[in-house]
């Protein structure tokens, strides 16, 4: 197996007395999608954060490429190549769909002291926007503002701000939350093109979708990692029928 | 639309210019403080405006400057503009470089409470120590002088010349706030006032964006400063009081968030209603409790005027679509789009 292009070792998250997150190492490689199932509260989003920087791990090392990038605070990781999105949409409502790329795609290049420069000419930052739109399918809305969009197109429109950026790895906290069919198939076509150039974690309630389109699959229950491997191996698991998928008999 | 909005500011421009040609003195004077209190405006809503920092201590920035104007001027002749123009701007930008660097550690409420300490442990310096002439103020005997080498292209003591000094300032100000607000850093100031946690999981340290915008708006603030301690030769602690600091905030807020001409119409607004109610010729006597009616009509007007006073085009626009007669809604069928039409590149700016 190559080496992981992200890699988290050993993360521990407390809350107080709360373990959020107990010892959870996993490995994204590009190429694959890894989602990361688990009830509400199993502390996924919290590991999404401690990945992309957000929050700190209380111990344990994030690696990008080899790289112990554990210390580093989240823009810099983000210009690093760790591009997320937020399980509420988490974009700029006044400002037109297509600002909303532009503006993410300029933080590659970000030209902090051109102040006699018109943002909107940078041929980099605009390039990129349109791509993202592309994509995602939102070019037709580029004008709109992005608070007016349907609440699927707003969470299209994360994921565009996140591909606007560049990024190498996509961290998606889910991202088919309230989203139509006709919505989820476009995004998981999408996941599907994009896993050629990204290593991907998906964190989805959507089984389904998960089952249908993730390499591999880690179940989180209570801060813990209980189990790992492909969507086969998971559905046989014992531990995680009895945790999580309810396929056992019910005996509260 | 886009034409307009060019036009009104030159045509504002050309308007204040050719005021003193009137000779009304009294009223060019007061065109003096609405157009200083318009750059100090200006100079808060760079923070208020553009990054979405409320600061209720910006008139430590202001009092710096027409401070350090009073302070380094000799007593016997005039000062080189240049230079003390220079160190009142880069005075009152050094104080918010250090105060900023902590207060921005802070947010929300929080960061109102600390620009307010900072301002007022300002304050205190120059009304308890002898630095200034403690609460009594100091002097300036000379307005400042440009000089290049024997030459002096204008001279500030004509009454007329200064005026135009403080309108150029007033345009400069513009000039650089809008090309402030087009530039990659100005969209990125946009985007940290919106919504900071995305720009930061975008890949910008929004701190050093907040600071430098911090300092920017302090040294536009030490700018109208500097020219207020020209305006009547005289500074005194009150510059930096708090009351200064709120009621730059008030003509930010009564004028309208996140445009540049909200700002000078606020500092207006606010500059001529104080003028109108302390008028003993029009009031008589009840010109003395003038601080009631001004608190009466700015309650008034931000209740009527939720997004100020330059949002009131807009405002009627609605108003108007919303009373037009239901009678021609059958020929038009679909019914006007709800957004407006928005430049590619963002938001409207002024």
């Amino acid at each position: 197996m190559p080496e992981a292009l992200l890699a988290a070792r050993g993360i521990v998250r407390r809350f107080g007395g709360l373990v959020a997150v107990n010892d959870v190492s996993l490995d994204l490689h590009r190429g694959t999608v890894h989602a990361v199932i688990g009830t509400n509260g199993a502390g996924k989003s919290t590991l999404i954060n401690i990945l992309s920087g957000e929050l700190q791990a209380s111990a344990g090392q994030v690696l990008l490429e080899g790289r112990d990038i554990t210390a580093w605070p989240q823009p810099q990781r983000a210009r690093g190549g760790l591009g997320r999105s937020y399980q509420r949409s988490t974009i700029f409502p006044t400002l037109s769909v297509y600002e909303n790329c532009r503006l993410a795609a300029q933080a590659g290049r970000q030209r902090f002291w051109h102040w006699w420069r018109d943002a909107a000419d940078c041929a980099h930052s605009a390039g990129q926007a349109r791509d993202a739109l592309e994509r995602t399918g939102l070019a037709a809305s580029a004008a709109t503002l992005a608070g007016l969009l349907p609440h699927g197109h707003k969470r299209q429109l994360e994921i565009a701000m996140c591909l606007a950026g560049q990024p190498r790895v996509l961290l998606l906290d889910e991202p088919l939350a309230g989203m139509g069919p006709e919505e989820t198939e476009r995004i998981l076509a999408l996941l599907q093109a994009l896993k050629a150039e990204h290593a991907i974690l998906l964190v989805e309630h959507d089984m389904d979708a998960v089952f249908g389109n993730a390499d591999t699959i880690t179940v989180m229950v209570n801060g813990s990692a209980i189990a790992c491997g492909t969507p086969a191996q998971i559905r046989a698991n014992p531990q995680v029928q009895d945790a999580y998928l309810g396929d056992g008999p019910c005996t509260h | 639309m886009k034409q307009t909005s060019k036009l009104i500011p030159m045509a504002v421009l050309l308007a204040l210019a050719a005021f003193p040609l009137l000779g009304a003195d009294y009223y060019t004077g007061l065109a003096v403080k609405l157009m200083i209190y318009a750059i100090f405006a200006l100079s808060l809503q760079l923070l208020v405006g553009g990054a979405g920092l409320v600061s209720l201590g910006h008139a430590a920035y202001f009092g710096i400057g027409a401070y350090a104007a009073a302070l380094l001027s000799p007593e016997s002749e005039a000062a080189g503009l240049a230079w003390l123009l220079g160190a009142a701007v880069l005075g009152a930008a050094a104080y918010a470089l250090v105060t900023g660097a902590l207060a921005l550690r802070t947010r929300g409420v929080y960061f109102i409470m600390v620009t307010l300490a900072f301002s007022q442990m300002a304050y205190y310096v120059f009304h308890d120590t002898d630095l200034g002439g403690g609460s009594d103020g100091i002097y300036l005997y000379f307005r400042p002088q440009l000089s290049l080498g024997g030459w002096q292209p204008f001279d500030l003591d004509q009454p007329g010349v200064y005026y135009l000094f403080v309108l150029a300032c007033l345009a400069f100000t513009w000039g650089f706030l809008a090309m402030l607000a087009r530039s990659p850093f100005g969209a990125a100031l946009a985007g940290i006032r919106i919504n900071e946690q995305r720009m930061r999981a975008a890949g910008y340290s929004t701190f050093p964006y907040k600071l430098a915008a911090y300092v920017v708006g302090a040294a536009l603030a030490g700018l109208a400063g500097f020219l207020y301690a020209l305006k009547d030769g005289f500074v005194t602690p009150e510059l930096l009081a708090w009351e200064q600091s709120g009621l730059v905030l008030l003509m930010v807020i009564l004028g309208g968030m996140g445009r540049l001409g909200g700002a000078v119409l606020g500092a207006g607004a606010l500059i001529l209603l104080q003028e109108l109610f302390q008028s003993q010729a029009i009031f008589g006597d009840y010109a003395q409790h003038w601080h009631l009616p001004l608190g009466l009509s700015i309650i008034a007007l931000v209740a009527l005027l939720p997004d100020g006073l330059v949002g009131l085009p807009a405002q009627w626009r609605a108003r108007r679509r919303a009373a037009a007669p239901p009678a021609d809604a059958p020929e038009a069928a679909p019914a006007p789009a709800p957004a407006p039409a928005m430049p590619l590149h963002g938001e409207p700016h002024a």
